[in-house]
């Protein structure tokens, strides 16, 4: 009995509490520039689309969106080309050096984005990567790679090896049996590292701040952070454009619940 | 035959070599060589718009200062205090959500992806949306404190110590659903008959959480604890957006000093020399933690 009431509470407060708070961002970006300086302010919104009007056509919300959606798209697709065989290669090969690869990775994995953050715009600044889109992109691959490999190496590895050393038997190379037989085994590790790299890329601000400078190529993170009016700080389309940037994060999530779930503690067991 | 076999594993190693190598380039380019150059411009003096001094070599001397530096000094006390207060508190409630999440109950599907919500959400968003309920005008916190007693409210984020607390709260609201799935990872590999022959011996609840859950949860806990410990160190979307490190240097992280000496006043050798000794305070924190933890992180199997 007292089992069942603490689990229901449990369960009310801890929905309750990662709702509730960008559920007031929800209903602000809803109200009137009236209702959010009213004192006290209405806990309901009458129902306006205005700050979303705004924040699209005079704070570049249109530009920040399509920009996350290429930088983030181009991550994920470049990270997974780069991290399908280092993981396979990993995972089932003999390959010299393989701890040395390992701990390189790991180590990445821990470095705080400062440590690189003046060498990398050096060096974006000489190949003119500076306020582009791809400047970032180059970065971030290189910042997934090492948890992708990871999620990816841990599903390749329950793989059966069976119908692999099969197609090696009939001749097929290296690269075709990945292809071939175990790319299509290992589909859901796939999603996972997907899923993973792009919420990474769509949310990531720092490297963003530093390599973007221009509203027409910086990302949604960067607009949201350096959100300005012209005396006063506009709440209200800072809040539209946040349920902007959240709403496709939702959708991931509610759909691919259980994905995250296990990627997370695969990739985290592995280290 | 010896010799065909060798061939074959001598191809076989250059296939694999093939595999890493687009991999393993990235990750030179864009990680390993920045760090090395990073290690190597701390090495110098180097200031933004002042070209005519040349970028002198001067050994550890950026380090030197570093350590006498009273700023410094005082940004490494904020995040420890930061690391400390907001990886203790993520671990107690990821433990909590672990273990309403490992419950079989209708819905869990949902309840499930409500919690990861936090945590999916961009860190520069959860900063605004805090920053926006601990606002002194529009804010939630005063119109649920205070209701329309207007000149009651409290500009919360114009004190130091509430400012500090309000960036470690926002923390804890974003990431203790990751420390949960690590730790519900750490739940779910429990073996359920010894929950069986403890509540046999008369085990109540809380006995079996304290003398079997817990201490199973130890690899678990650990794990979510070094994850927490290393991101926690190098935080700094929050304090850029909440409160660039004010009032005064209440919440200004070595991070933020780090970006804003180098970024902000155009000193490359001190700014590196800071950076550099944030990765080898999480480096040295971590290589404790793996120990602590008695196992090699990389052979590990999946459970």
């Amino acid at each position: 009995m007292t089992r069942r009431i603490l689990l229901a509470g449990g369960i009310l407060a801890t929905v309750g509490l990662s709702l509730l708070p960008f559920l007031w961002f929800v209903l602000t970006s809803f109200k009137s520039q009236t209702e959010i300086e009213a004192a006290p302010p209405p806990w309901w919104p009458s129902g306006s689309l205005g700050f979303y009007r705004t924040a699209l056509f005079d704070h570049h919300l249109f530009d920040y969106a399509l920009n996350s959606v290429v930088v983030a798209g181009a991550t994920t697709l470049l990270a997974l080309l780069f991290a399908i065989p280092a993981a396979y290669a990993l995972a089932r090969l003999t390959i010299p050096g393989k701890q040395g690869i390992l701990a390189v990775l790991l180590c990445v994995s821990m470095f705080p984005q400062m440590a690189i953050a003046g060498p990398i715009w050096r060096l974006l600044d000489s190949l003119g990567g500076l306020n582009h889109r791809w400047g970032v992109v180059l970065p971030y691959v290189a910042l997934t790679l090492p948890l992708a490999i990871w999620i990816l190496a841990s599903f390749f590895k329950e793989l059966p090896p069976e119908l692999e050393d099969a197609a090696r038997v009939d001749g097929c190379g290296t690269w075709g049996t990945l292809f071939r037989i175990t790319l299509p085994l290992a589909t859901p590790g796939i999603f996972t590292a997907a899923i993973l790299i792009l919420i990474y890329a769509w949310n990531e601000f720092f490297f963003a701040l530093l390599i973007l400078t221009q509203p027409e190529q910086q990302t949604l993170p960067v607009g949201i952070a350096l959100f300005q009016g012209e005396f006063t700080m506009p709440w209200g389309e800072l809040a539209a454009a946040s349920v902007v940037a959240t709403l496709p994060l939702i959708g991931v999530v509610l759909l691919c619940q259980r994905w995250i779930v296990s990627g997370l503690s695969a990739g985290a067991v592995k280290g | 035959m010896i010799r065909a076999h060798s061939l074959l594993r001598h191809r076989e190693g250059l296939a694999a070599w093939s595999m890493v190598a687009p991999a393993l380039l990235v990750t030179m380019v864009f990680a390993v060589y920045p760090v090395l150059d990073s290690l190597w411009l701390s090495l110098h003096h180097i200031f933004v718009g002042i070209p005519q001094l040349g970028s002198p070599f001067v050994g550890l001397d950026n380090y030197v200062a570093l350590f006498h530096d009273p700023v410094a000094r005082q940004a490494l006390v904020v995040t420890l205090a930061f690391v400390l207060l907001s990886t203790l508190l993520e671990l107690a409630c990821g433990l909590i959500i672990a273990l309403v999440i490992h419950e079989r109950f209708r819905g869990r599907g949902l309840v499930r992806a409500a919690i990861l919500i936090p945590w999916a959400i961009p860190t520069v968003v959860a900063s605004q949306l805090w920053r926006y309920i601990f606002n002194d005008q529009y804010g939630f916190a005063n119109l649920l404190l205070f209701g329309d007693r207007v000149t009651d409210y409290v500009p919360w984020l114009a004190y130091p110590g509430v400012a500090f607390a309000v960036v470690v709260l926002t923390d804890v609201w974003k990431t203790s659903s990751f420390a949960a799935l690590l730790i519900l990872a750490g739940l779910q590999v429990i073996p359920h008959d010894l929950y069986d022959a403890a509540r046999v011996d008369g085990a109540r609840m809380w006995q079996r959480f304290w003398h079997i859950t817990l201490p199973l949860l130890k690899p678990a806990l650990l794990l979510a604890l070094l994850f927490r410990t290393m991101d926690a160190f190098r935080v700094f979307d929050l304090v850029f957006v909440m409160t660039q490190g004010g009032p005064g240097d209440a919440t200004q992280t070595l991070q933020f000093y780090g970006y804003q000496t180098l970024f902000t006043e155009g000193r490359i050798g001190y700014g590196s020399a800071i950076s550099v000794a944030v990765f080898l305070m999480i480096l040295a924190l971590s290589l404790t933690y793996l120990r602590a933890m008695g196992s090699n992180l990389l052979e590990r199997r999946r459970p």
